[in-house]
C-alpha cells in the first residue's frame, strides 16, 4: 500500500492511495495562494495599474518590462494570474480509478485532473459539495473570462531567469507547472464524472475496496472518508471542524480502529478563535459604518459567509445598523443563497428543525425579503443604479486579484474612512494588498477557521487511536514565525509520517486476510478440520468458494499403537505368508521376506522400500492410509 | 380490529451452512387490499415493521391494523427492532401514533426528512377531521403525535443505517410523493428490498424511482395498478385538461379532491402552465391554509424533486403559482366558473365533501377524482356510479354533477413493476396492496418472465420464504499469494480457477488456510509416507553412464517437468530422486531405487511403470 503526495498545501491536500490493487485519489486542491505574484485584474481601465513601471534588472541585463511591474516595490507579474497545480508527473493519472472529495474547497484542480490527461474513473462527491463546488469554480471562470487578458508572461519562469527576480518572485516554487484558468467547457465535463454519495453510504469499489463518506462538521457536504476492506482501515480527515456552526456535525466515531489516519486541513490560523474573530468582526464593521465609512469583505460565495450572515442578522437591530445597506456581489451570488436554503439534510439539528416547520434555514432569507441584504451578480448594471453608501460589500475574490473586489479596492483604497476586513484565512492579507499600496484605507485581519486546531485534534486522535498518523510535515514542526510554540504541533507516539509534495510512502500494513463467501452448496461444513479444494472465482465482484472435487494431500498420524499387529494379519489374497517384526525406539519394522518388502512405521512417517511389484505397493499404500486421518 | 399484514423473514443464526428462510407476517392491509400498509418482516432474528397505515375505509377500530398479531400482552418494543416508514400518505403512516403511544412502542422510527417533516402534519389535520368535527374519542391527541414525532430518526437517501451491530438499512429514491422511500434492510447476506408506493416514470415535479442491482433475497412491492399498463401520460393530462376546460367555458365549477401535499403539485404544475398558455381567466384556488405551507415543503426539499425543477429552481420556483389563490369557504357560493383544488382526496371528510353537496346538484358541474378510493368512502361511491348518496341525519345527496376518475396516482404500473424486478434481480418476489385479482395475473406475470417466486399473501398471512445464505470465510493472503505465484502471473479476473486449502473452523469463524498453517495451529503432525521403488534393469553400461541415460531417456519424454541430474550421482525428476547401483558379479543388471513421498504418488508410479521397460537403444551416454 502506498501513497503519493501530488500537494505540498496542507489544506488544499491532493494524494494518491494505491490499495488492494485500485487507485485512489483523495482531493484535488487547487493551490491558489500562486496568484499572489500577479497584477490585479481591474473590472474598469486603472490608470494606477497600467502606469506602473516595467522591471529592469539592476545591472540592466534582463529587461522583463513587458511581463514584470514593480509597485510599491515588489515585483508582480503582468499576466492572467495562475494556479499551481497537483503534481502530474508523479504518476500516470490515467490510471486513477477513483477520486474522492471532501469538500467543495478541496475540489477546484478537478477540470486540471479529469481532463486531457486519459482519466476515465469516476469522483465521488455528496451532492452539497457538487453543487457549491460547480458554483465556485463557475465563479473563478467567470472572474477570468470578464477580463481577458491577452498577454501570457512565460519568460519570467525560466529557471536561470526566476533566480536572479526580487523576492517573493525569485522563491515562487513549482512555476512551471502553473496554469491558467480553465474554461467553463472543462469543468462541465469534469463534473459530469461525479457520482453523488450521501453521509454513510457504502459505496463498493471493485468489489475490493469500500469507502464511506462521514460528515466532516466543516462545511455544507463535506465529509471524511472511510476506505476499507474487511481487515484493513484507512481514515482520510480533511477540512473537519468540531465547532457548531451551520453544518452537520463531525461524526467522530466511525473513525475508530483506523490502520492508518491521513490527517489534513488542519486550521490555518492556530491561535485565532474563529468566536473572537467574529466580535472583532462585528465591531470593526459597526465602527467604521458609524464614521461614515464603507466596509469591504473580500470573501468566498460560500462558506463562512452564511455564517456571518446570519450573526450580523442578529447584530445589525441591536447595533442600530438597520438601515445600513449589505451588498452581496458574485455571479454566483443568488444560487448561493438559493443553495443554502435547500440541503437540510446536511445542516445541523437547529437549522433541521426550522425546515420542519417549514422555515428556511438560514435567516439570510428574511435579510433579503427585508430588503436590507441585496446581491447582484457584478458591480455592472442593476448595482450600479441602487448603490447607496455607507455601505458593507461582500465580494470576491480573497486574494484581491480578481473580481469585484479589485474595484472596490481602487474605488475606497485611498480613504481612511473605509475599512477593508479580511475574514478568510487563505491569503496573507499583507500579500493581498501589496499591489495596491500606497493605501489610506484602514486594514482589520479576523480571519475565521473553523477547522480543526492542534488541541482539538490531539483529543480527536487519543479518542479514535489509529495505529499510524499521515500527515503533511507542516503539522510536525512549530509554524515559522512561531518556533517556540511547540504545542501548534502533532506530537504522537508513535511519531507521524511525514509527506511533502512528491513524496511517495510505503503505509506499514501487514494484510494477512481476504473475505470470500462460502457459497451454500459447498454443504455443511462437518467437521472442525476440512481439506478442500476451491474454485475461486468472481461473480458478482465478490470471490467464493465453490464446489468441492476431491482432496488428497496431508495426513496427520491418527494413533499408530497397534497398527503392527495389524499387518501382521495382512489378507492372504496377496499372497503375504511371512512377516518378520522387529522393534525399534521409534516404532516397528516389518519385514515382508519372500516379497523382500520392509514398511517401517514411525509416529510421524511410514516408508515403504519394495519391488517394482505395483499391485503389492498399492495395496500396501491402501493399507496404510486407512490408519492415517486425512485433512 | 382487522388483522395487520406482516411478512416475516427468518434467517438463519449462527454459521451453519443449511438454507436459511426469510418469514414474512403480512399484518393489515398490505396484503390483498389497497386500503392500508403495515407489513412485519423477520430477517436474521430481526423483527422490522415496514409502514403503519391506517384505512380510510372504516370509522371504527378497524381502521388501524391488529398490533395483536404481534403480541397478546401490551408494549411492542421488544417484539421490533425498527419501524420504517416508506412515505407520508396516511395509508402508510397514519397508524403510527397509536402505535407508538397507545399500543406502546419506544425503538427507532425511520422517515425521509421531508416525511418527517409532513407526517405529523398530515396525522394532526387528520385527527381534527376525526375527533373535532366528527367527535370521536378513543383516538390520539395532538401530544401523542408529537411525543411519537420525538422518536423518529432522519434517513437520507443512500445512507447506510446500522440499526444495531447486524441490522442494517438504505434507502432509495422512490418518486410518488416528496419524500418516499424505498428501504433495504439487510442482515448478513441477506436482504429484503420494500418498496412502498413508488413510480417508475418521472412526472412534473418528482423523479422516477430508482434502485441499484442489490439483489435482495425478496422484493417486497406495491401492486396498486398491478394490470394497469396506464396509457401515455401526455394523454392523460390532454384529456384532464381538455375536460377541465370544457367545464370552465360553459360556466361550470371543477371540484378536484386532493391531498395537500402529492398529486396536488403535480397537478397544480400542470393548470398553472395551461393558464399561462392559454390566458385563462377562471379562478384557480387551493383549499385550506395548508397549502401555502405544503408549497414551501416543496421548495425547502427541492432536492427530491426531479431534476428538471432542480436545476431550474434559483431563475424559476415551480411551487410559487401565479394562477392558484387561496380559498376561503364563501368562494364556494360565488357564480361563476371556478377551479377548487380541496382536501381530502377521497372525499370523506373535510372541505371537499363540503364543496361537493353545495355542488354536486349542478349537471353543468364536474368533479375529477385524481387517486384511488378506498372502498366505503363517498369517492368510492360516486365512481361506481351511484347517484344517490344516504349523507349524515338521514338525508339523500343526488349526484347530478359530472364525475370523471382519471388516474394521477403516481403508482408504478405492470411495466414498472417489472422494470424495477430487472433493476434489483430479486430472488423472490412478494406483492402487496393490490387486488387479488389483478395481483394473480401480475404474479404469473413475473413467474414467466424472470422464473423467480412469486408470493402474494393475504391479510394475516405468514409467507415464509426459503433463503440460501453465503458463508462468510477468511482466507490466508499467504495463500492466496502462494497459488497466484504457482498459477503464474496475474489471474484473469473473469475466470474461475481451482486452489487448495484448509477450511478452520474455530472461535466462530471459518477461516481458509496453507495446509501446513493448519497442521501448525492445531498442533499436528504430517505424516510422511514414502515409497522406494527397487526396478531391475539390464543396461551394459557403468552406473553413471547409465544413469546419465535414464536423465536423457526421461527428459525426452516429460515435457514440462523440472528435471535435474545432481552431482551426488542422482537424477530428480520433481521431488523423486532416482539412483543406480548394480553388484560387482552383475555389473549389467542394474538396480533403479525411487523415491517419492505420497504427494507425488501419480508421478512416482508412473515413473517405475516407465523404467521398468527398459531404456530405448540408441540413447546417447552424455
Amino acid at each position: 500500500m502506498k501513497l503519493y503526495c501530488l500537494s505540498g498545501h496542507p489544506t488544499l491536500p491532493c494524494n494518491v492511495l494505491k490499495f488492494k490493487s485500485t487507485t485512489i485519489m483523495l482531493d484535488c486542491g487547487l493551490d491558489t495562494t500562486s496568484v499572489l505574484q500577479f497584477l490585479p485584474l481591474p473590472l474598469v481601465h486603472s490608470p494606477r495599474l497600467s502606469k506602473l513601471p516595467g522591471w529592469v534588472s539592476k545591472d540592466g541585463t534582463i529587461n522583463l518590462e513587458k511581463e514584470l511591474k514593480e509597485c510599491a516595490g515588489r515585483v508582480f507579474v503582468d499576466s492572467q494570474p495562475e494556479f499551481c497545480l497537483p503534481e502530474k508527473e508523479l504518476l500516470d493519472l490515467s490510471t486513477i480509478d477513483v477520486i474522492l472529495i471532501s469538500n467543495y474547497h478541496c475540489m477546484m484542480a478537478l477540470p486540471y485532473i479529469t481532463e486531457h490527461t486519459g482519466f476515465t474513473g469516476t469522483v465521488y462527491a455528496t451532492e452539497p459539495t457538487l453543487q457549491i463546488g460547480r458554483l465556485l469554480m463557475e465563479e473563478l471562470v467567470n472572474f477570468m473570462e470578464r477580463v481577458p487578458k491577452a498577454q501570457s508572461a512565460t519568460c519570467w519562469k525560466y529557471k536561470e531567469i526566476q533566480r536572479l527576480l526580487p523576492g517573493p518572485l525569485k522563491d515562487a516554487v513549482e512555476v512551471s507547472t502553473w496554469k491558467r484558468c480553465y474554461s467553463m467547457q472543462d469543468v462541465n465535463s469534469a463534473l459530469s464524472k461525479v457520482q453523488l454519495v450521501g453521509y454513510s453510504q457504502k459505496v463498493e469499489l471493485f468489489g475490493a475496496v469500500q469507502v464511506t463518506p462521514l460528515s466532516s462538521g466543516y462545511s455544507l457536504g463535506s465529509s471524511n472518508w472511510i476506505i476499507q476492506s474487511h481487515y484493513e482501515k484507512v481514515s482520510y480527515v480533511s477540512g473537519s471542524s468540531l465547532l457548531t456552526t451551520h453544518p452537520q456535525p463531525m461524526d467522530q466515531s466511525s473513525l475508530k480502529n483506523s490502520d492508518v489516519l491521513i490527517l489534513t486541513g488542519l486550521t490555518q490560523m492556530p491561535t485565532a478563535n474563529p468566536d473572537g474573530m467574529l466580535g472583532d468582526f462585528c465591531s470593526n464593521l459597526a465602527m467604521t459604518i458609524r464614521a461614515g465609512g464603507n466596509v469591504l469583505v473580500p470573501c468566498y460565495s460560500s462558506g463562512v459567509i452564511y455564517d456571518l450572515l446570519e450573526c450580523l442578522y442578529q447584530f445589525i437591530e441591536n447595533a442600530n445598523l438597520g438601515s445600513t445597506p449589505f451588498y452581496f456581489i458574485s455571479p454566483v451570488a443568488n444560487s448561493s443563497l438559493e443553495f443554502s436554503q435547500i440541503f437540510a439534510e446536511w445542516l445541523c439539528h437547529n437549522k433541521q428543525s426550522k425546515v420542519y416547520l417549514p422555515e428556511p434555514p438560514f435567516p439570510h432569507a428574511e435579510l433579503i425579503q427585508t430588503n436590507k441584504l441585496k446581491h447582484y451578480p457584478s458591480i455592472h448594471g442593476d448595482f450600479s443604479s441602487e448603490f447607496r453608501q455607507p455601505c458593507v460589500v461582500f465580494t470576491g475574490h480573497p486574494s484581491l486579484r480578481f473580481g469585484d473586489v479589485v474595484h472596490f479596492m481602487e474605488l475606497w483604497g485611498k480613504s481612511s474612512l473605509n475599512t477593508i476586513i479580511f475574514t478568510e484565512p487563505d491569503f496573507s492579507y499583507l500579500d493581498a494588498l501589496a499591489p495596491y499600496q500606497p493605501l489610506a484605507m484602514k486594514c482589520v485581519y479576523c480571519p475565521i477557521d473553523t477547522r480543526l486546531n492542534f488541541h482539538q485534534v490531539s483529543k480527536l486522535l487519543k479518542e479514535v487511536q489509529p495505529l499510524h498518523v499521515v500527515c503533511p510535515e507542516q503539522y510536525t514542526q512549530p509554524p515559522p514565525a512561531q518556533s517556540h510554540r511547540s504545542d501548534l504541533m502533532l506530537e504522537l507516539q508513535p511519531p507521524p509520517m511525514p509527506y511533502r509534495r512528491c513524496s511517495v510512502l510505503g503505509l506499514p500494513f501487514r494484510r494477512r486476510w481476504e473475505r470470500i463467501q462460502l457459497l451454500p452448496e459447498v454443504g455443511p461444513v462437518a467437521t472442525h478440520l476440512s481439506d478442500i479444494s476451491i474454485l475461486l472465482s468472481l461473480v458478482h465482484h465478490s470471490a467464493v468458494l465453490k464446489n468441492q472435487p476431491p482432496i488428497v494431500q496431508v495426513l496427520p498420524l491418527k494413533k499408530m499403537r497397534g497398527s503392527a499387529v495389524f499387518f501382521l494379519s495382512l489378507p492372504s489374497q496377496h499372497g503375504i505368508t511371512e512377516v518378520k517384526v522387529e522393534e525399534t525406539t521409534d516404532g516397528h519394522i516389518l519385514h515382508l521376506q519372500a516379497e523382500d518388502t520392509l514398511i517401517q512405521l514411525e509416529e510421524d512417517g511410514t516408508h515403504i522400500v519394495c519391488d517394482d511389484n505395483e499391485p503389492l505397493r498399492t495395496a500396501l499404500r491402501d493399507l496404510v492410509l486407512r490408519f492415517l486421518m486425512k485433512l | 380490529m382487522a388483522r395487520v399484514p406482516k411478512v416475516l423473514l427468518r434467517g438463519l443464526l449462527g454459521l451453519a451452512v443449511t438454507p436459511g428462510a426469510v418469514t414474512l407476517d403480512v399484518l393489515e392491509g398490505a396484503g390483498q387490499d389497497v386500503g392500508r400498509s403495515c407489513i412485519l418482516v423477520s430477517i436474521g432474528g430481526k423483527n422490522i415493521m415496514l409502514d403503519c397505515g391506517m384505512h380510510m375505509g372504516f370509522n371504527d377500530d378497524r381502521r388501524f391494523p391488529d398490533f395483536s398479531y404481534i403480541t397478546q400482552q401490551g408494549r411492542l418494543t421488544e417484539f421490533l427492532d425498527c419501524v420504517i416508514i416508506s412515505h407520508f400518505h396516511l395509508d402508510h403512516c397514519g397508524a403510527l401514533p397509536y402505535m407508538s403511544e397507545m399500543v406502546g412502542y419506544d425503538g427507532p422510527i425511520y422517515m425521509t426528512h421531508p416525511t418527517k417533516a409532513i407526517c405529523p402534519i398530515l396525522l394532526e389535520d387528520f385527527r381534527k377531521i376525526t375527533v373535532d368535527k366528527k367527535g370521536e374519542t378513543n383516538f390520539f391527541t395532538s401530544q401523542m403525535i408529537k411525543d411519537c414525532m420525538k422518536k423518529v430518526v432522519p434517513l437520507n437517501l443512500h445512507q447506510t443505517v446500522q440499526v444495531d451491530d447486524e441490522l442494517e438499512i438504505k434507502a432509495y429514491y422512490a418518486g410518488h410523493v416528496l419524500g418516499a422511500a424505498m428501504v433495504q434492510i439487510k442482515v448478513g447476506s441477506e436482504s429484503v428490498v420494500y418498496t412502498g408506493d413508488y413510480n417508475m416514470t418521472p412526472d412534473r415535479h418528482l423523479g422516477a424511482a430508482w434502485i441499484d442491482k442489490c439483489r435482495p433475497d425478496i422484493l417486497i412491492s406495491e401492486s396498486t395498478y398491478a394490470t394497469t399498463i396506464r396509457d401515455s401520460k401526455r394523454c392523460r393530462e390532454r384529456d384532464f385538461l381538455k375536460k377541465v376546460h370544457e367545464t370552465v367555458e360553459r360556466g361550470g365549477k371543477v371540484l378536484i379532491p386532493v391531498f395537500a401535499l402529492g398529486r396536488a403539485q403535480e397537478l397544480c404544475i400542470l393548470l398553472e402552465t395551461f393558464w399561462e398558455r392559454m390566458n385563462m381567466k377562471a379562478p384557480i384556488y387551493f383549499s385550506t391554509g395548508l397549502t401555502e405551507k405544503a408549497n414551501h415543503y416543496y421548495k425547502l426539499f427541492i432536492t427530491w424533486t426531479n431534476q428538471k425543477i432542480r436545476k431550474t429552481f434559483v431563475q424559476r420556483n415551480m411551487f410559487e403559482f401565479k394562477h392558484i389563490k387561496a380559498f376561503d369557504r364563501s368562494y364556494a357560493d360565488n357564480p361563476g366558473p371556478m377551479v377548487v383544488f380541496a382536501t381530502p382526496g377521497m372525499l370523506h371528510a373535510g372541505q371537499s365533501l363540503q364543496i361537493f353537496k353545495k355542488w354536486a346538484g349542478n349537471e353543468k358541474n364536474m368533479i375529477i377524482m385524481p387517486g384511488y378510493c378506498v372502498q366505503g368512502t363517498i369517492g368510492h361511491k360516486i365512481l361506481n356510479g351511484q347517484k344517490k348518496l344516504e349523507m349524515e341525519n338521514r338525508q339523500t345527496l343526488e349526484v347530478k354533477l359530472q364525475v370523471e376518475y382519471m388516474s394521477f396516482s403516481a403508482h408504478a404500473d405492470a411495466k414498472g413493476i417489472m422494470q424495477l424486478i430487472r433493476m434489483a434481480e430479486p430472488r423472490n418476489m412478494l406483492l402487496v396492496h393490490g387486488e387479488a385479482k389483478k395481483m394473480e395475473f401480475l404474479k404469473d406475470k413475473i413467474e414467466q418472465e424472470f422464473t423467480i417466486n412469486c408470493f402474494m399473501p393475504a391479510n394475516g398471512e405468514t409467507t415464509t420464504v426459503i433463503t440460501n445464505p453465503s458463508v462468510p470465510v477468511d482466507i490466508s493472503l499467504n495463500l492466496l499469494k502462494r497459488e497466484m505465484a504457482l498459477g503464474g502471473p496475474l489471474p484473469d479476473p473473469k475466470k474461475p480457477r481451482t486452489m487448495h486449502g484448509t477450511l478452520i473452523m474455530k472461535d466462530n469463524s471459518l477461516r481458509l488456510v496453507t495446509p501446513e498453517q493448519a497442521l501448525k495451529e492445531l498442533g499436528l503432525n504430517e505424516h510422511q509416507l514414502r515409497f522406494t521403488c527397487r526396478v531391475q534393469l539390464q543396461d551394459p553400461h557403468s552406473d553413471p553412464d547409465t544413469l546419465s541415460r535414464i536423465y536423457t531417456h526421461l527428459k525426452s519424454v516429460l515435457k514440462g517437468y523440472t528435471i535435474q541430474h545432481l552431482p551426488d550421482g542422482t537424477v530428480m525428476v520433481e521431488s523423486i530422486v532416482i539412483k543406480v547401483s548394480s553388484s560387482a558379479e552383475e555389473p549389467n543388471t542394474k538396480v533403479l531405487l525411487l523415491s517419492w513421498s505420497y504427494q507425488d504418488e501419480d508421478l512416482g508410479s508412473f515413473l517405475s511403470t516407465l523404467l521398468k521397460k527398459g531404456l530405448p537403444s540408441g540413447l546417447s551416454s552424455m
